[in-house]
Order: C-alpha cells, then sequence, then structure tokens
C-alpha cells in the first residue's frame, strides 16, 4: 500500500491495515490455489513472460544460423525443429494466452468494480491447464522436439519421426485453459457489471476482450478436435487425412486455418483494446468513436471465421473458392482501417503525455499500420501466388504479432504495472528500451520483406547467396532486439524491489481500476462501484505534489462501502 | 484511374531494364504474367505508402503540436464523434479494397487458366526432389521449356505436400500426394531461373532445388531428342551415372562412402550388408534389383525404411544401367 | 487464503456475488457457453465424417453392415430415458423432493451405466472379430465371408455402381479441385508408356500408386470391382466409429460421475433449499450428450 500518500488519496484508499492482494496469504501454496484474479494473472504474467523469452531464444538461434547459407551452427534437422519450437512456443504459450490471461484477468474485475470474475474456481482451472499443457509441451521438446512447423500439416506431421503426439497433445490441452479464460470472461461480462455501466459505458478493452472471447469459444474447440484427430491419425492410422487411406491432406488444412485464422483475431483484438485504452488516457481526452471503435471489434469476430481459406490459395482450392475467400479477407480490414483512424483522432487536440506506455502507442501505430497493409498484398489473389510460403508472409506477420500485440502488450504492462505492483519503473531506461526494441525490430523484420518479395521462401536452412546481405542485417536486428528486452527485464525486476511507490492513479484514466489503491486490496474495492463514462478524463485533475490524478468530484463513482447491507 | 497511371510511371522510373525487369522489391519478370502480378503489387504499394506516410505523418503532427505541458495535463472536452468522418474514413477504404481485389482476381483468372495449346509436362515431387517427364516420356531433373510457348504442369507428389515455385514466373502451386494439381506459365526469356521448393517437407526442404532452363524457340525440340535418348549413346556405366543424378538417388545415396539418408554406394556391390532383422545379405545383382523395387523388403541396418519404389518407374535397362554404375564404384575402376 | 476470501453470509452465495440470482445467472450462462464448445468440438468430428462419406460412400455401406442396429437402438432408448429421468431429477430438486431427486439420479446412473453395458457388448464383439481401427483391422474370414454375401445379396447393384466412382485419385475433397487418374493422363503417355520400342525411357510416377501402364491399370480395376465385398479402405469405418463413439462414451463416464456427485450432495442436503442450479446444469450436459448419441446412432448404424 501506497503509504507515503495515503493522506492525499481518495477517501476509499486501501485498507487501514496496509494489506494488499500479495500480502494477504503467503507461501507457494496460497498463490497456486488461490482463487483471486489478480494472483491468478500475475502468476499467469510470470509464465507467459518465461514463454516468451524461451520462444526469443529459439528466435536468436533461428537468426544466428541463418546469418550464412548452409550449416553455421546447427544441422538442417535442429533448424526445423528451431522454428517449429519458435513458432509453436510464441503462438500456444505465448501470444494467444498473452493479453487476456494476464493482463485481461486482472483489469477485467477492477474495471467492472467487481470482486472477482464470475467464476473464479474455472480461472484457476485454466491456469492449472496452462500449466499442464505447458509441461506437456516442454517434455515433448525435450524428448526429441517436432520438426513440422507450428501449422502441423498433413501428411508431413503423421509421417515424421519427431515427438508430433505430445506436442499436439499440449497444445490441446492449451485449448482448453484458453477456452476457460474466454468463457469466463462472457459470463462476467454479462453478469457482473456495475450499477450504471451499460453496455456502451464498458470501457473499451472490456469490448475486445469480450470479443476475443467469442472466437476463443467458438474456434477453439474446433482447434481440439483437430489435434485430436491428428493425433489419432498418428497412432491409430484413422485415415482421414491420409490419401493412402482415401483421406485427404487438404482437409487438415481447412481444419486448421478455422481456428487458427481467428486465432491471429484472438491476439490482436485485446492488443486493440489496450490501445483504445491508452490512447485515450495519454492524450489526457475522451475515446473518439466511441461505438465505432466497439462495434469493429465485434465486426471482426465475426468476419474472421470467414476468411481461413486465404491461407490455402495455393493448395489446390478451386478458384471460385479462391475468390469468395479474397473477397472476405478484405473485409476484416475495414473495421481495423476504422480503429486506426479512430485512434488518430483520439490524439488530436489532446495532451499528449509521451510517457513509456504512449511510446509504446505511437511504435504500434507505425508498425501495426505496415503489418496490415501488407496483409493487403497477401490477400488479394495474384500477388499472394507469388507472395505465399516465402519471408514476405513471415515479415507481415511479424509485424502485426509483434509490431501489434506484443508492443502493445508491453504498453499495457507499463500502464498498469504501478497498478499491479505499486511501484514505478524507471522512466528513463523504458523510453530507451522502447526506442531500441523499434529500431531492432524494424532492422529485424523489413529487410524480410524484401527478400520474400524477391522469392526467398520460408522455413528456409539453406538459401541463396544473394539474399545473405538482408539475412544478415536482419540477424543484427534481432540482436538489438535481444539488448533491448534484457534492459527492460532488468529495470522492471530493479523496480519490485527498489522502485517508488506508485500513487493509485499515476497517469489519469478515468476507468474504475484506478479508483482502488496501487496494489488493490484482496477484494479489490471497498465501495461498491457505479459506472460512469470510463473517457470522461476532464473529470479529473492533476495533483502535482503526488504525482496522482483525482476525481474533482470523489465521491462520483462509489454507491456505499461495502458490508452495509 | 490517375492514381495507378502515376504508379506506374514511377515504377517505370526505377526498373532497369537491363535487369529483365528486377526492382527493389521484385525479381525479373520472365514470363507472360508477371507484369500484371507487378503491377498489382505496385499499386497496392502505393495506396499503403499513401496511408502509412498519412498516417505516421498525422501522428508525429499531433505528438508535437498538443503535447502535454505545465498545466495542461488533461485537455478540455471536445467533440468525441462525428458520423461523417467516420463514414469516409470507412467508405474510402471500402471502395479501395473493391479495387484491389478485383484486380487480384482477373489476374489470378488469367494465372489460373491455361491456354488450349499448351506444352504439357507432368511434374512428380519426392523427398527432396522434382522429376519432370516430358511427353515422350524422358524424365529430367531439370525443367527444360520453350520459349513463348504456354506450358502447362500436371503435378502430383509421391510422399508429402511439396510447392512449386519460379519466382521469375510468379508461379506457385502445392504438390499433393493422391491428387493432380496444374499450373501454367509461358516464359517470356530465355535463361536460367530457379525453382524452389515452397512447402514445407522436411529434411531436405531447402535443398530442393531445381532449375527451369528456357530454350529460345527452335532449339527445344532437337535437345529434347538429344536428351531422350541417353542410354543409346552412353556406356551402361555412363548411363547409369546419369540416371544417378537425374532420378534422385543422389539425393540419398554419396559414392564416396559418406553416409547421407541411405547408405553410400561406394564399395557396395559385393559387400555383405547386414539388415534391420539381424540377417545378412551380399549385394548383388538381384539384391540392388529388389531394392529398388522393393525398398522396404530388406532395411539396411541403422538407416529407416525411407527410400521410395522405383516400382514401374525404372525400366530393365535402367536398372541394369544403375546396377553398373554401382559395380563401377569398387574403388579401382577409377570412379570415385 | 480461501477463508478470507468467502466472507458471505449465505453458506450458497460465493463472496464476489451479489445476490443468488446474479449467481445462478452467472453459472448457468457458463454451462451454455460450455455445451457450445461441446458440440463444436464434436461438430468438427461431423465434418470429417460428412467429407469422408461424400468422397468414399462405399465404405460406409460396407462398414454399416457390422453394426448391430438392435443393440443401437436399444441404447438409444436407454439414453433417451435417463434424459427423461435426469429432467425430473431437475423437477424434484426446485422442488425439493430430496427423495425423489435421489431415486432419479440413482435411476439415470443405472441407465447410462446400462448404456455403457450395451456399448461394452458391442465393442467386444467387434474386438472377437478383429473389426478394429484401422492398425488393428484384421477382420476374420467368417465375419467377412457372412458379411459380404449379405451385401451382395442385398446391396449388390447399388454398391457396384457407387464403388465404381470411388477410384485412387478421386479424392474430391471439401472445395477442392481434383482431376480422375483417367481424364489427366494423355492418351499418347500412355501409349508411349505400353510401347517400349519408342523410347527407352519409362515415364516418372504420375500417381503415389504409379497407375501408367495397361497391366497396373487393369489390376487397379480389379481391385476396384473387389470392393464390392471388402472395400480397401473399411478399416478406416472403424477408425471413424470408435473414435467417435469413443469421445462420445468418454463424455457419458464424466456423466456418471458428475452423477455421483450430485448424489453425493443430495445426501448432504444441499438441494433442500431449492438451489437446483447445479443440477439442471448437469442435465443440461447430459440431454446433449443424449442428443449427440442420437445423432451418431443416425449416421453410423441408420446408413441407407
Ligand atoms: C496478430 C496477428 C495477425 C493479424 C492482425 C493479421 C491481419 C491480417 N492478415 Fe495475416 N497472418 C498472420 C497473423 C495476422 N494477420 C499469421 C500468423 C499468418 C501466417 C501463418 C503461417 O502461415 O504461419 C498470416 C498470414 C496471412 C495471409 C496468408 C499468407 C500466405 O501464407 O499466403 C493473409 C492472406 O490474405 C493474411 C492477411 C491478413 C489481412 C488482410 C489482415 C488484416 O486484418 C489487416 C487489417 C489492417 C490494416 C488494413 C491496417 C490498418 C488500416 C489502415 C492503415 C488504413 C488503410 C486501410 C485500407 C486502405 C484498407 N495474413
Ligand atoms: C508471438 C509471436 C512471435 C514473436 C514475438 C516472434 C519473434 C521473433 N521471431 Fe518469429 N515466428 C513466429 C512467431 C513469433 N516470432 C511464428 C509463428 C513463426 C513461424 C514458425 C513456422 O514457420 O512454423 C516464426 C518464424 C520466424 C522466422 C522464420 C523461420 C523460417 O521460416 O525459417 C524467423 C526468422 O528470422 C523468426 C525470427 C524472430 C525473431 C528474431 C523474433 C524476435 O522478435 C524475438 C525477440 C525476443 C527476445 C530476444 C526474447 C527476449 C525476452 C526476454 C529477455 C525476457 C523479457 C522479460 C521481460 C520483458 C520481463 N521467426
Ligand atoms: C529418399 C531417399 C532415397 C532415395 C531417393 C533413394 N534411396 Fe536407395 N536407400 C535409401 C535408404 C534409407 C536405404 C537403406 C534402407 C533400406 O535398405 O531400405 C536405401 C538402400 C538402397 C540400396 C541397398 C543398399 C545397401 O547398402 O544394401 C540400394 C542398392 C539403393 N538404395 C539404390 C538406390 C537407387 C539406385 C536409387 C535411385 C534410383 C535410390 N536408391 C534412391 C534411401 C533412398
Ligand atoms: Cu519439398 Cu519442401
Ligand atoms: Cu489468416
Amino acid at each position: 500500500m501506497a503509504e507515503g500518500h495515503s493522506a492525499v488519496v481518495t477517501p476509499m484508499s486501501g485498507g487501514a491495515s496496509g494489506e494488499n492482494y500479495l500480502t494477504t496469504g503467503k507461501g507457494p501454496l496460497s498463490w497456486l490455489f488461490t482463487l483471486d484474479h489478480k494472483r491468478i494473472s500475475v502468476m499467469y504474467m510470470v509464465c507467459i513472460l518465461g514463454s516468451f523469452l524461451l520462444g526469443g531464444v529459439f528466435a536468436l538461434l533461428i537468426r544466428t544460423e541463418l546469418w550464412a547459407p548452409g550449416a553455421t551452427i546447427m544441422t538442417a534437422d535442429t533448424y526445423n525443429k528451431m522454428f517449429t519450437l519458435h513458432g509453436a512456443v510464441m503462438i500456444f504459450l505465448f501470444i494467444i494466452p498473452g493479453i487476456p490471461a494476464a493482463l485481461g484477468n486482472f483489469v477485467l474485475p477492477l474495471m467492472l468494480g467487481a470482486k472477482d470474475v464470475a467464476l473464479p474456481r474455472l480461472n484457476l482451472l485454466s491456469f492449472w491447464c496452462w500449466l499442464a499443457g505447458a509441461t506437456v509441451c516442454l517434455v515433448s521438446i525435450v524428448v526429441g522436439a517436432v520438426d513440422t512447423g507450428w501449422t502441423f500439416y498433413t501428411p508431413y506431421s503423421t509421417t515424421t519421426s519427431t515427438a508430433v503426439v505430445s506436442m499436439t497433445l499440449g497444445a490441446f490441452i492449451l485449448g482448453f485453459s484458453s477456452i476457460f479464460t474466454g468463457l469466463n470472461f462472457i459470463v462476467t461480462i454479462h453478469t457482473m457489471r456495475p450499477e450504471g455501466m451499460t453496455w456502451f459505458k464498458m470501457p473499451l478493452f472490456l469490448w475486445s476482450l469480450y470479443s476475443t472471447a467469442i472466437i476463443q469459444v467458438l474456434a477453439t474447440p474446433v482447434l481440439g478436435i483437430t489435434l485430436l484427430l491428428l493425433i489419432a491419425e498418428r497412432t491409430l492410422g484413422v485415415g482421414i487425412f491420409d490419401p493412402a487411406l482415401g483421406g485427404d491432406p487438404v482437409l487438415y488444412q481447412h481444419f486448421f486455418w478455422f481456428y487458427s485464422h481467428p486465432a491471429v483475431y484472438i491476439m490482436i483484438l485485446p492488443a486493440m483494446g489496450i490501445i483504445s485504452e491508452l490512447v485515450s488516457v495519454f492524450s489526457g481526452k475522451h475515446i473518439f468513436g466511441y461505438k465505432f471503435i466497439a462495434w469493429s471489434s465485434i465486426a471482426i469476430a465475426v468476419f474472421s471465421f470467414l476468411v481461413w481459406g486465404h491461407h490455402m490459395f495455393t493448395s489446390g482450392q478451386s478458384g471460385l473458392v479462391n475468390m469468395i475467400f479474397s473477397a472476405l479477407t478484405f473485409s476484416v480490414a475495414i473495421p481495423s482501417a476504422v480503429k486506426v483512424f479512430n485512434w488518430l483522432a483520439t490524439m488530436y487536440k489532446g495532451a499528449i503525455n509521451l510517457a513509456a506506455p504512449m511510446l509504446y502507442v505511437l511504435s504500434f501505430l507505425f508498425l501495426f499500420a505496415i503489418g496490415g497493409l501488407t496483409g493487403l498484398f497477401l490477400g488479394s489473389l495474384s500477388v499472394n501466388i507469388h507472395l505465399h510460403d516465402t519471408y514476405f508472409v513471415v515479415a507481415h506477420f511479424h509485424y502485426v504479432m509483434f509490431g501489434g500485440t506484443v508492443i502493445a502488450f508491453l504498453g499495457g504492462i507499463h500502464y498498469w504495472w504501478p497498478k499491479m505492483f505499486g511501484r514505478m519503473y524507471s522512466e528513463f531506461w523504458a523510453r530507451i528500451s522502447a526506442a531500441l526494441i523499434f529500431v531492432g525490430f524494424n532492422l529485424t523484420f523489413f529487410t524480410q520483406f524484401v527478400m520474400g518479395s524477391h522469392g526467398m521462401p520460408r522455413r528456409y536452412y539453406n538459401y541463396l547467396e544473394v539474399f545473405k546481405p538482408y539475412h544478415q542485417a536482419s540477424t543484427v536486428g534481432s540482436y538489438i532486439l535481444g539488448v533491448a528486452f534484457m534492459i527492460m527485464a532488468y529495470y522492471l525486476l530493479h523496480s519490485l524491489v527498489r522502485g517508488e511507490k506508485a500513487p493509485e492513479n499515476p497517469w489519469g484514466g478515468a476507468t474504475l481500476e484506478w479508483a482502488t489503491a496501487s496494489p488493490p486490496i484482496a477484494t479489490n474495492f471497498e465501495h461498491e462501484m457505479v459506472g460512469l463514462d470510463p473517457y470522461d478524463i476532464d473529470s479529473l485533475k492533476f495533483d502535482r505534489q503526488t504525482g496522482n490524478y483525482v476525481r474533482k468530484d470523489p465521491g462520483s463513482i462509489f454507491l456505499k462501502p461495502i458490508g452495509d447491507e | 484511374m490517375i492514381l495507378t497511371g502515376l504508379f506506374d510511371m514511377m515504377m517505370r522510373l526505377i526498373r532497369a531494364p537491363e535487369d529483365g525487369g528486377a526492382t527493389f522489391w521484385m525479381p525479373p519478370q520472365s514470363s507472360t504474367i508477371a507484369g500484371e502480378v507487378d503491377w498489382l503489387f505496385n499499386f497496392i504499394l502505393g495506396i499503403s505508402v499513401f496511408f502509412f506516410v498519412l498516417i505516421v505523418v498525422v501522428m508525429l503532427v499531433f505528438v508535437v503540436k498538443y503535447r502535454r505541458r505545465e498545466g495542461w495535463e488533461t485537455a478540455p472536452a471536445s467533440t468525441s464523434h462525428n458520423t461523417l468522418l467516420e463514414l469516409t474514413w470507412t467508405g474510402i477504404p471500402v471502395a479501395l479494397v473493391v479495387v484491389i481485389f478485383f484486380f487480384g482476381f482477373k489476374s489470378y483468372l488469367n494465372m489460373s487458366t491455361p491456354p488450349a495449346n499448351a506444352y504439357e509436362i507432368q511434374v512428380s515431387g519426392q523427398k527432396w526432389n522434382w522429376s519432370f517427364t516430358y511427353p515422350n516420356g524422358y524424365v529430367d531433373q531439370n525443367l527444360h521449356v520453350p520459349a513463348d510457348r504456354p506450358v502447362e504442369l500436371l503435378m502430383t507428389s509421391v510422399d508429402v505436400i511439396h510447392s512449386f515455385y519460379v519466382p521469375a514466373f510468379r508461379v506457385k502451386m502445392d504438390v499433393v500426394p493422391g491428387r493432380y494439381t496444374k499450373a501454367w506459365f509461358e516464359a517470356t526469356m530465355p535463361g536460367e531461373y530457379n525453382i524452389f521448393c515452397a512447402e514445407y517437407c522436411g529434411t531436405g526442404h531447402s535443398d530442393m532445388s531445381a532449375m527451369v532452363i528456357v530454350h529460345p524457340s527452335g532449339e527445344f525440340g532437337p535437345w529434347l531428342e538429344k536428351a531422350s535418348n541417353f542410354l543409346l549413346t552412353m556406356t551402361p556405366v555412363e548411363g547409369g551415372r546419369k540416371l544417378y543424378e537425374i532420378r534422385g538417388c543422389q539425393q540419398c545415396h554419396s559414392v564416396d562412402g559418406g553416409a547421407r539418408t541411405g547408405p553410400t554406394f561406394f564399395k557396395l556391390f559385393g559387400k555383405d550388408e547386414s539388415l534391420t532383422d539381424g540377417l545378412t545379405v551380399t549385394v548383388d545383382e538381384n539384391y540392388i534389383r529388389e531394392s529398388l523395387l522393393e525398398p522396404n523388403a530388406k532395411v539396411v541396418a541403422g538407416f529407416e525404411a525411407v527410400m521410395p519404389t522405383y516400382q514401374g518407374r525404372l525400366k530393365d535397362d535402367e536398372i541394369a544401367a544403375l546396377i553398373a554404375y554401382i559395380k563401377s564404384l569398387d574403388g579401382k575402376t577409377g570412379e570415385e | 487464503m480461501a477463508g478470507s476470501h468467502f466472507t458471505g453470509h449465505n453458506p450458497d452465495l460465493a463472496h464476489h456475488f451479489e445476490n443468488l440470482d446474479q449467481q445462478r445467472q452467472s453459472s448457468r450462462l457458463g454451462m451454455w457457453l460450455f455445451l457450445v464448445t461441446e458440440i463444436l468440438f464434436f461438430g468438427g468430428l461431423f465434418c470429417a465424417y460428412v467429407v469422408y462419406r461424400v468422397n468414399h460412400p462405399e465404405v460406409f455401406i460396407f462398414g454399416h453392415h457390422f453394426l448391430d442396429k438392435s443393440l443401437g437402438a436399444l441404447n438409444t432408448v436407454v439414453l433417451i430415458c435417463s434424459s427423461l429421468t435426469m429432467a425430473w431429477a431437475v423437477r424434484a430438486a426446485q422442488l425439493k423432493q430430496r427423495a425423489i431427486l435421489q431415486l432419479m439420479l440413482v435411476l439415470s446412473f443405472v441407465l447410462a451405466g446400462t448404456f455403457l453395458g450395451v456399448k461394452y457388448v458391442e465393442y467386444s464383439h467387434k474386438w472377437h472379430h478383429g473389426l478394429l481401427w484401422a492398425s488393428r483391422y484384421a477382420p476374420d474370414a467368417h465375419i467377412l465371408a457372412e458379411a459380404g454375401v449379405e451385401v451382395a445379396e442385398a446391396h449388390g447393384e447399388e454398391a457396384v455402381s457407387e464403388s465404381i466412382e470411388g477410384v485412387p485419385g478421386d479424392e474430391i475433397g471439401l472445395a477442392v479441385e481434383a482431376l480422375p487418374v483417367d481424364e489427366v493422363l494423355p492418351e499418347t503417355l500412355l501409349e508411349n508408356a505400353a510401347d517400349s520400342e519408342i523410347s527407352k525411357i519409362a515415364p516418372a510416377a504420375v500417381g503415389p500408386a504409379g497407375l501408367v501402364t495397361p497391366e497396373a491399370r487393369a489390376a487397379a480395376e480389379a481391385e476396384r470391382n473387389a470392393v464390392i465385398v471388402n472395400p480397401a479402405n473399411a478399416k478406416t469405418f472403424f477408425s471413424v466409429y470408435f473414435l467417435m463413439t469413443g469421445l462420445h462414451g468418454i463424455h457419458v463416464i464424466l456423466g456418471m460421475i458428475a452423477m455421483l456427485w450430485l448424489l453425493k450432495l443430495t445426501r448432504q442436503g444441499v438441494f433442500d433449499g431449492g438451489h437446483y442450479t447445479k443440477v439442471d446444469n448437469i442435465a443440461l450436459y447430459w440431454h446433449v450428450v443424449d442428443l449427440i448419441w442420437i445423432y451418431l446412432f443416425l449416421l453410423m448404424y441408420l446408413i441407407d
């Protein structure tokens, strides 16, 4: 509890005891069996960042190998395992659970003024599923790893001798973790909104988590059954995907992308939600076009189910099918464009605060624009034929996944860090590492667009001499990224012990999580909360002495102290 | 269409004609459809650059102009919605993507419908090489085609999915086991171009490459004639060596004693080979023949049963030539 | 931790809810969403089933003769009854009739057990005759002969006509273009291949089976005709059968575990106050399991 500020903060600041959710309950068991969404969120955060580190190490090994054509530090088989593990860890362990589980879990109930998610046991079960799934994946990596690419295409995946079964089993279990989180969020948003918070008074982050959850619930089961079929194909030889038994290997691709295309919006929607929060708070101004942003999230979620075939333009599907998928693909671009323009409009006439989270917002706008726009190249049929499965695609998806999701995730971590841990990090180092990430990232992946459109195929261990300069630039970029993340790891960990105590509302957010103590008490709030306009930043004023934003009318958001019934 | 015209002009400026139409972004244009594809690429590039610059410039201008100052920590309330604006920035992208979709689909139709008079070549992908079968039955590891004549490829795979990709032609099509897929192109410039495998297929994926050799018109016929009859004009050992190179044995068997996916051919003939089932077998003509026709009948210890069968794919005289070649690798005959 | 977390006055009300109504709504919505995921889960399997069946109708025609329709029908009736008893259980919980609730739960459990018992009889019969999934498929001769006669008599003609379409290389996948071998191979090539005088070099494989020479084609044709009695991929039918019924069986077992749990709660008097949400949720689940079985019965046992 921020003792130093208790004099200035408003009446609800913290329990008199100074207890918060981090300090109530001690020992590892009090964490592993907790039902508190905040603790679950913190555990998720630790695990997910750990996975990111693991995936990042694989990435650096990939880049080192590609320094020169042919063998550099590993054999072809090792390389194939390396990019498969990199892709699988980054996708299934890191980015899909990522924002919803690590930040959403923390913020969602707080934004609703609630004490917890609707189904706390299910929430813990979701985390355990993650742990179990991750363990199975790790065991699979240790006993032999997989060399199929993260897409597990048949018939390669049914014939290779590597540990496909255990890896897919891991991903299958992780699927349940994702379903449970999504299900929980939908229920919580439906049933736990506070008085006054109508659907269109919900913070946009919640809209984005809600639309993400729809995809999680509707698409993930299909991935589950697909992976089960794949496992059955390998162990029993069921023949659904095996041409020798009359099956259809391309059917697998339809199944896989029916999940995995929507999955890319599981990654980006929560990121867009974070940007919507941040851009308003750091512009010191009401968000522009609230309803359009909210509806565009839903639109993306709906359209996302209709475009999976754009990953299969060269698979031999009929021209008509290709045409339909290409047309539908472009429909997803429109709601994304709407969001981008509304964010820009929010900055207009604002009071723009260039703190670290805002640097990530700017970074996001820059990088996601490139990533999204290159999606247009890939969506148009004839150009896709040339670019499919080249480094152009690799660059596209890193620009959207890293430049979009990871950047927004980092922005979110920096934004909610003071709330989660009650400490401020070093603003100076945060800016340095944000800048380094921006530079390193562009160096790593922009070069890949160029070599991709020149015809450098992806998943290549060996390559033509002409591509060498591009690959080397890319490798250098990835090392810069590595350094930047090390700096970040350092100053964030440092802040936990040495960081300045954070006030309740250091950035000036009007959403409810900023109306409780930093870090919050175990039951979140001492009052029952009322949902007001979440972007009414004008209702706050800055208190220069404490570096805290306070409400001009402090009582406006509480109903009554909890416990008075 | 002012925008597109403008872009065409700009692109002509930066394209070096002597490089076969290669640009900063694209490899040379060596087929009839390459121009169309590149045009669309550049068109989308133009739109993207426009929006990207717009977004970044607006963003930077706002950051500079409206940055937070002392006493200006929150901005006074101003309008937070404007339906006309929303409609504009929904409508313009909609119109643009409709145009992009239309051109993409149009050139795709041209790419996917082969002309009726196309010259047909069969393509077979296997781990990790290509073989191309010409109408007269001749098989080659590289793709030879005449310039200025449409060529249609009828493709299938022996094992897993591969993908036939020639960047210079902007052609790519998956090669799927158990089914036929088609691709076509018309090469415009004699020369040699890379063929890549674009669908991940295992250890040798990145080495599953070959060349397209585009012969000037008139020179293709004579080439095929000559190439087709090599067994008649060569000694069995030479012929066997050529078969070793063009029929994919090379991919898995070395001739210098080193192990690859399969055992080496060096000093193989006459050797006593131990098998996975514990038996031994002496390598003679019959065993080699059996290894080709039923490779999994006797699997050599220390290797996996991954060799594809050549049943129906090698004729008797070819097998004889291969045997002669393997015999010649005894370390004495001068062959290495 | 848990202690400080649950400090509500009402023991039925978790601390983070404001009232029982909110709590009930939450678990209800949660259950419905969960059932949606269950249906999608099986939906994937049904999709695979449909694609395979469209491509290879003869395999299904052949395979379903080995399934015992009367046992299947019996099981359908058993499950429908258990659905009824579960529905009654919900009613009893609402009306706070502990004894009836207990009885209904026991009945449902017994019926579910009966279902599994019958399934066991069916499975062991198949096990006995080697009618198993692809890699274990080794039907003994007499069961094939039995079925073969029956098939040839009863369905001879239609089976022939359908099986001819199912030639290798004709796997028309979901919206995927594929061409039968015959249409694809240019006539000249086939001739060349047959006549070794013209060229000394054989064509490369043009298909996984390398069906180019007339002899090979004839052999393949013969194999195709043999399909009437025993289609090449009959084993796949059993793979699909075991996959789908097996997954369903697991759901039945989970349902039975849930019933036991409810029974325990009933005996502890948890439902005496009329808080029937838990019973209701499990009953919903059980209805879905029942529904899925009805589809399985229609799609696997009653094909024609
Ligand atoms: C976060 C993840 C994410 C996101 C958000 C996207 C977003 C998009 N993606 Fe991407 N994509 C992936 C992750 C993602 N993708 C991955 C992982 C793969 C490869 C998987 C693999 O094979 O391993 C892939 C592959 C992929 C392909 C297949 C390529 C191939 O293999 O051949 C295609 C083809 O259509 C595509 C298209 C698009 C489109 C049109 C969008 C759109 O949603 C983008 C919309 C955004 C914008 C358009 C930018 C913002 C708007 C403006 C700046 C205003 C101006 C706009 C207009 C004028 C329209 N993507
Ligand atoms: C979220 C998704 C994600 C992310 C973030 C990344 C990040 C990176 N990726 Fe990758 N990538 C994929 C998803 C992702 N990737 C996928 C799905 C594939 C396809 C796989 C396939 O083909 O099957 C792929 C493929 C892929 C390839 C192509 C391989 C090939 O086709 O042959 C390459 C090559 O350069 C590459 C490189 C990189 C690099 C250099 C990074 C760097 O940005 C990584 C930088 C990160 C670090 C260096 C980690 C440092 C972290 C810490 C120090 C801890 C930090 C701690 C705190 C913050 C507290 N990736
Ligand atoms: C995909 C890899 C692959 C290709 C292509 C391949 N082989 Fe093999 N071959 C193997 C493997 C692996 C073995 C050892 C296992 C076995 O005996 O089946 C083998 C075994 C053999 C043997 C027996 C060797 C011994 O030591 O007893 C002969 C002879 C042979 N191959 C000849 C050929 C010829 C000739 C060709 C080309 C026309 C060819 N192979 C193409 C992988 C391959
Ligand atoms: Cu063949 Cu990749
Ligand atoms: Cu997609």
